[in-house]
């Protein structure tokens, strides 16, 4: 699914991926710690494209394929999904109508027949019912005055929707109460398959509770510094990360 | 003098004179408005208030058609706000009856006026509109024919909102003078949606459409202003409010685009207490020109006003928009805001604002901002990130900045019309736009 080797990027002449290698198969759930600021987040912005970071070397494999070949929306059409850690707010922009452009727009680069206006809110309305996401958010304007877990359900709301092949979860569970980590924890399972792969970025060992990971990796100083089964996340919560090799902060 | 002045004095002089429907206030009010048309200095590049929007063209407009020559049929039949209200048509400048639904009783016309309705008319016509300055005005009074009153007395509610449909048809090219005159008295509530139209975007016409307004103590009016004509026709037109104590106006106004859409607003606190809410979109494509004025004047303490004008200039259009505050020395506890931010979609289309904040009193908060915005790159990468190309991300994000203040329109048959017909214009689909979870099970 995804492999990357030796990743260096940088944000405004800043380097900030020093060598990061990750290889994630089909099916697999890899959950990824680590200190603030390590990198974890941009490592999701370089996967999905975003401007202003520069990768100076290394290579990323998605699918078989050079991922930075593709344009942003492309990637998304190919399946990339980045569940944002600061969704961003479009006043204005009718979430309906949002959601409606973007399944259209990968349903079509999927061959996949087009959904009529009707078809497609009553799809957007069931799958909101189940990340808990009353139907008025979806005549509001995309995240517009959304609570922080509003904002998270929406994204994986738009997972659900768009049913990406590589999703990356960028702390989707901060903010989240108990009730809401569980739900979007059912999201997250219920789509887990053979074809399909999470990358789940957390501070907390909780989430891993409900999303069980098939591999915990400790992501500092922008490099993976040490990699383990559920077991090393446990080990986190108890000890921190200041044993690691490397002398982690 | 040149042609245009020419025409519309020799038009003046052709109203129908002496004759007993004419009363003498209208006669003495047209004698005076066309020796001010006569003195007023047609504008140049060198008038302040005009100094971005050439009259040049629009003086050498070759002759006006008649008024009612033309065809009703040529409209669209769909052509109507569904709105549950009272309609006034008035087609090329005539009063259309045949269109006409029901009317209030609180709405005369001029030529109608009993004595008491002739006394609050010559209180007040002109009053506001000041036609010493303003060509327009003063050529609204020379012109004047047929003039709308709509005097809601103390403590009445109008049930229904009045609808004022201004169109002209296919073929009639006519000069529409056109006035307006709404005294709200004490208590009183009234909505008027204005609403300008043309048979096809080709129709062409002059049309000078004036509204006065005097919004009594406590009185509460709503405004609509839709310039939702052709892009061959002329528009000039004023909005004047006097707002007296505790007096509220909420007003929209929204401008496609045309030849020229001058329309400027004069609204003045007269009364402590007062309030203005005014928001305003304009969005001129093609080599189209919307020029909006507005000046507010705070006269007295404790008085707020919040203003928002939105713009999106395309192609090779051009916007124009001037907003003043003005602050006078009486007028401490003033609270005023007024924002304007516009985004260019070409770089070929041009934008000129200009604030004009002008405070002469010292305890007051005002916050003033004129911007030329660009599409938010955050957003626009977010959109990207679900799959949207960057150009259909742009056109989504475009609509949402004006979709913003549209949203927020109270007239539900407004908006149900300006969404469509905007949504179409940014390729939106209206439906999803609409989305209604309860009405989704019905179908
Ligand atoms: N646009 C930017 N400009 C400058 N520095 C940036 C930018 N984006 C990220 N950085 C810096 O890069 C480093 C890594 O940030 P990143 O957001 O990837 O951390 P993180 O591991 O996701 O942290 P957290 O756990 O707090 O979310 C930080 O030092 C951050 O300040
Ligand atoms: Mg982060």
């Amino acid at each position: 699914m995804l492999r990357i080797n030796n990743l260096h990027a940088s944000v405004e002449d800043k380097e900030i991926l020093k060598g990061l290698s990750l290889e994630i198969k089909p099916g697999e759930v890899h959950a990824i710690m680590g200190p603030n600021g390590a990198g974890k987040s941009t490592l999701g912005n370089v996967l999905s494209g975003r401007d202003g970071y520069e990768v100076s070397s290394g290579t990323v494999e998605f699918k078989g394929a050079n991922l930075f070949d593709l344009a942003v929306e492309e990637r998304a059409r190919e399946g990339v999904f980045l569940a944002f850690q600061y969704p961003v707010e479009i006043p204005g922009v009718s979430n309906m109508e949002f959601l409606k452009v973007s399944v259209d727009t990968v349903r079509k680069h999927k061959g996949l027949p087009a959904l009529s206006s009707v078809e497609f809110m009553k799809l957007a309305r069931t799958t909101s019912q189940k990340v808990k996401l009353d139907q008025a958010f979806l005549k509001r304007g995309v995240n517009e005055g959304f609570s922080g877990g509003e904002k998270k359900r929406n994204e994986i709301l738009q997972m659900m929707l768009l049913e990406p092949s590589l999703c990356i979860l960028d702390e989707t569970d901060s903010g989240l109460d108990i009730d809401a980590l569980q739900t979007v924890a059912d999201g997250v399972n219920a789509m887990r398959n053979k074809d399909r792969s999470f990358i789940v970025v957390t501070h907390y060992q909780r989430l891993l509770d409900y999303i069980v990971p098939d591999y915990v990796h400790v992501l500092a100083d922008g490099k993976i510094v040490k990699s383990g089964d559920k077991s090393l996340a446990k080990e986190l919560e108890a000890k921190g990360y200041g044993w690691l090799e490397g002398g982690v902060a | 003098m040149n042609d245009f002045k020419r025409q519309a004095l020799s038009l003046a002089k052709e109203l129908p004179e002496q004759d007993l429907t004419t009363p003498q206030w209208l006669q003495n009010l047209r004698e005076r408005g066309s020796q001010r048309f006569q003195a007023v200095d047609w504008p140049s590049r060198r008038t302040e208030s005009w100094k971005y929007t050439s009259l040049a063209a629009l003086g050498k407009v070759a002759s006006f058609g008649a008024a009612n020559q033309g065809d009703p049929a040529s409209f669209p039949v769909d052509a109507w706000i569904d709105a549950d209200a009272y309609r006034l048509v008035i087609t090329d400048g005539v009063i259309d009856t045949a269109a006409c639904g029901e009317l209030p009783a609180a709405l005369t016309l001029f030529a109608d006026a009993d004595d008491a309705q002739s006394k609050i008319i010559e209180a007040h016509l002109g009053r506001l509109a000041d036609s010493e300055q303003h060509l327009f005005a003063a050529m609204s009074e020379a012109l004047l024919q047929q003039g709308v009153l709509l005097h809601v007395a103390a403590g009445v509610k109008l049930d229904k909102p009045l609808y004022l449909v201004n169109r002209i048809s296919e073929t009639a090219a006519p000069l529409v003078n056109t006035r307006l005159l709404v005294v709200l008295e004490q208590g009183a509530e009234a909505e008027v949606v204005e609403h300008y139209a043309t048979a096809t975007d080709a129709t062409k016409g002059f049309v000078n459409a004036q509204t006065e307004v005097v919004i009594g103590d406590n009185a509460r009016f709503k405004h609509y202003r839709l310039n939702l004509e052709g892009e061959a026709i002329h528009h000039v037109g004023g909005v004047f409010v006097e707002l007296n104590r505790d007096a509220n106006f909420d007003g929209f106004a929204i401008a496609k685009g045309a030849e020229l859409i001058r329309i400027d607003y004069g609204l003045m606190h007269r009364g402590a207490g007062a309030h203005v809410e005014l928001n305003g979109v304009y969005l001129p494509r093609n080599k189209q020109l919307v020029d909006y004025h507005t000046n507010v004047q705070h006269c007295v303490p404790h008085c707020t006003t919040n203003e928002v004008f939105r713009g999106i200039i395309g192609d090779r259009a051009r916007a124009v928009f001037n907003g003043r505050i003005h602050i006078h020395k009486d007028a401490q506890k003033t609270l005023a805001q007024l924002s304007n931010k516009n985004l260019l979609t070409s770089n070929k289309a041009e934008i000129d604002t200009k604030p004009e904040l002008e405070i002469y009193a010292d305890d007051v908060r005002c916050a003033h901002g004129a911007t030329v915005s660009q599409i938010n790159d955050d957003a626009l990468y977010y959109l990207q990130a679900r799959g949207v190309d960057k150009d259909q991300a742009r056109i989504m994000l475009s609509f949402g900045f004006i979709n913003e203040l549209i949203q927020q329109l109270e007239n539900q048959a407004v908006l149900g019309y300006l969404l469509p017909e905007l949504a179409h214009q940014f390729g939106r689909d209206v439906d999803l736009l609409l989305f209604d979870g309860d009405d989704l099970d019905s179908i």
